[in-house]
């Protein structure tokens, strides 16, 4: 592992690399790892791009890339597919659009599945991110697709989010109820040659007079991924609010609530792993029967094994429980 | 620690544009719950090593029709060693007659899949190379 480490950090990419799987894997050294290259982190402008499927983030990625390079800036890009519910299993496809990249060593891509995170986002892309930014990277690209959660968990672990919207993906309410407009910093309405375009983009200013706060308004670039138009004008807004980030009391703000969010993160993959063991050693089958029978319920075992956990007193419950009843009940008097 | 899945990049090579036998094993293999990187089509050697490299792919399937194999195995699987990277496996599939695939395998090739071999045959060698490679780390 030492070995590994010191390769990694001298741009080995093999290294690097294998790295980031034993961080996906969650090995057992993996925490030792991480406490030691995380005081080498926190150089690197962390992006996120996010959007609906066929939105055209890859592509967009792609030229994002090309624009970084053309800026003398080493860009790695984690790129996230979902994992099948079922089997486990991801096609990770979104390399396909980035290909011509390869053998550029100023650009790392890394695709990783979901692999069954609630939020879309693994625990390890977040880990893999300070790595790579301890390895030398200057932008680390997030793209990740856009549903449900993963599009607000973004924001836990990207410096600037780029939203990406497309015309004819439906109306103002769709933009208004995804919250999208709370943790976009940067708008990219792409394929900007098809109709609607306009419109979009109008509604978007119009919703963020509604929502804005704060100093810094975001801006809402028109883009052609497939031909390059107006990706100059997104990366120097991607720049704009990095700086911005840093010069101002928001970007403080910002920081410390992803911080709070990363301890957050950590807890609950421990706490998660630990109901696991404890819930897998305490079930026999007469557990299982009794709750087939419902003569116990998934209740009353989730407290048992709670108790091994985190053993608490629970005459305390009892109390209090007892204490809020008779609160309502003098309420009702 | 979580399961540790099997990390195959499916690679198309060279000037045929027919990736309908990529799409199906890229498939069956995630189906047999493998993380699948799909490279796309015309790929050069290069890419598709360096592929292999930054994914940290424990395999590369190789597809080609357009005859070229002995070509593309051979330069694959020699790219592959120059980058240190010579314990990954290499198989593939294809048009490939069967006079030639003693020589793949010579080259280094772990296995070539002839058309008509059922998909689960391949995902269980995979499976199985894929668990001696590790058992050697």
């Amino acid at each position: 592992m030492e070995n590994l480490l010191k390769k990694a950090l001298n741009g080995d990419i093999r290294s690097i690399a294998r790295i980031i799987s034993l961080i996906e894997n969650d090995t057992p050294s993996k925490d030792e790892l991480l406490k030691r290259i995380y005081p080498l982190s926190g150089k690197a402008i962390v992006l996120g791009i996010t959007g609906s499927p066929g939105a055209g983030k890859s592509t967009l990625t792609d030229k994002v890339i090309e624009s970084f390079r053309r800026r003398d800036m080493k860009v790695a890009v984690i790129a996230i597919d979902p994992s099948s519910p079922f089997s486990g299993g991801a096609i990770l496809a979104d390399r396909i659009r980035m290909q011509r990249h390869t053998g550029d060593p100023g650009v790392y891509i890394r695709s990783m599945g979901t692999r069954g995170s609630l939020g879309g986002l693994s625990r390890g892309a977040k880990e893999s991110l300070i790595l790579l930014d301890a390895c030398g990277y200057d932008v680390i690209i997030i793209e990740t697709v856009g549903v449900g959660q993963s599009e607000v968990d973004i924001i836990k672990i990207a410096d600037t989010v780029c939203v990406v919207l497309v015309p004819g993906m439906g109306d103002d309410i769709q933009i208004m109820k995804a919250g999208i407009m709370e943790i976009a910093n940067v708008f990219a309405v792409n394929k900007a040659d098809k109709p609607g375009v306009d419109r979009v983009a109008a509604e978007v200013r119009l919703m963020l007079d509604l929502v804005k706060d704060g100093e810094w308004t975001p801006p809402v670039h028109l883009t052609i991924a497939e031909d390059g138009t107006g990706i100059e004008e997104l990366v120097n807004s991607f720049i704009a609010h990095s700086s911005f980030l840093k010069e101002r009391p928001e970007g403080r703000r910002r920081e410390w609530r992803r911080l709070a969010f990363e301890v957050e993160g950590v807890l609950l993959q421990k706490l998660t792993r630990l109901a696991e063991v404890q819930w897998n050693s305490y079930r026999t089958d007469e557990i299982m029967d009794l709750l087939l029978a419902r003569k116990t319920n998934p209740y009353a075992v989730a407290e048992d094994v709670l108790q091994n956990i985190m053993p608490c007193d629970r005459a305390d419950h009892r109390v209090t429980e007892e204490e809020d009843s008779s609160d309502v009940a003098a309420n009702d008097g | 620690m979580s399961e540790r899945k099997i990390r195959v990049v499916v690679a198309k090579p060279g000037l045929d544009g027919h990736d309908r036998g990529a799409k199906v094993i890229a498939r069956a293999l995630r189906d047999a719950g493998s993380e699948v990187i799909y490279t796309g089509l015309r790929q050069t050697p290069e890419q598709i090593v360096d592929t292999v490299i930054q994914e940290d792919a424990d395999a590369v399937g190789i597809s080609i029709l357009s005859g070229a194999h002995t070509f593309y195995f051979t330069k694959i699987i020699e790219m592959l060693k120059e980058r240190d990277a010579s314990d990954v496996i290499v198989f593939g599939g294809g048009v490939i007659p069967d006079n030639d695939i003693p020589g793949l395998l010579d080259a280094g090739a772990g296995a070539v899949f002839g058309p008509g071999t059922p998909t689960s045959a391949c995902v269980k060698w995979l499976e199985e190379a894929v668990a001696n490679k590790r058992a050697k780390e």
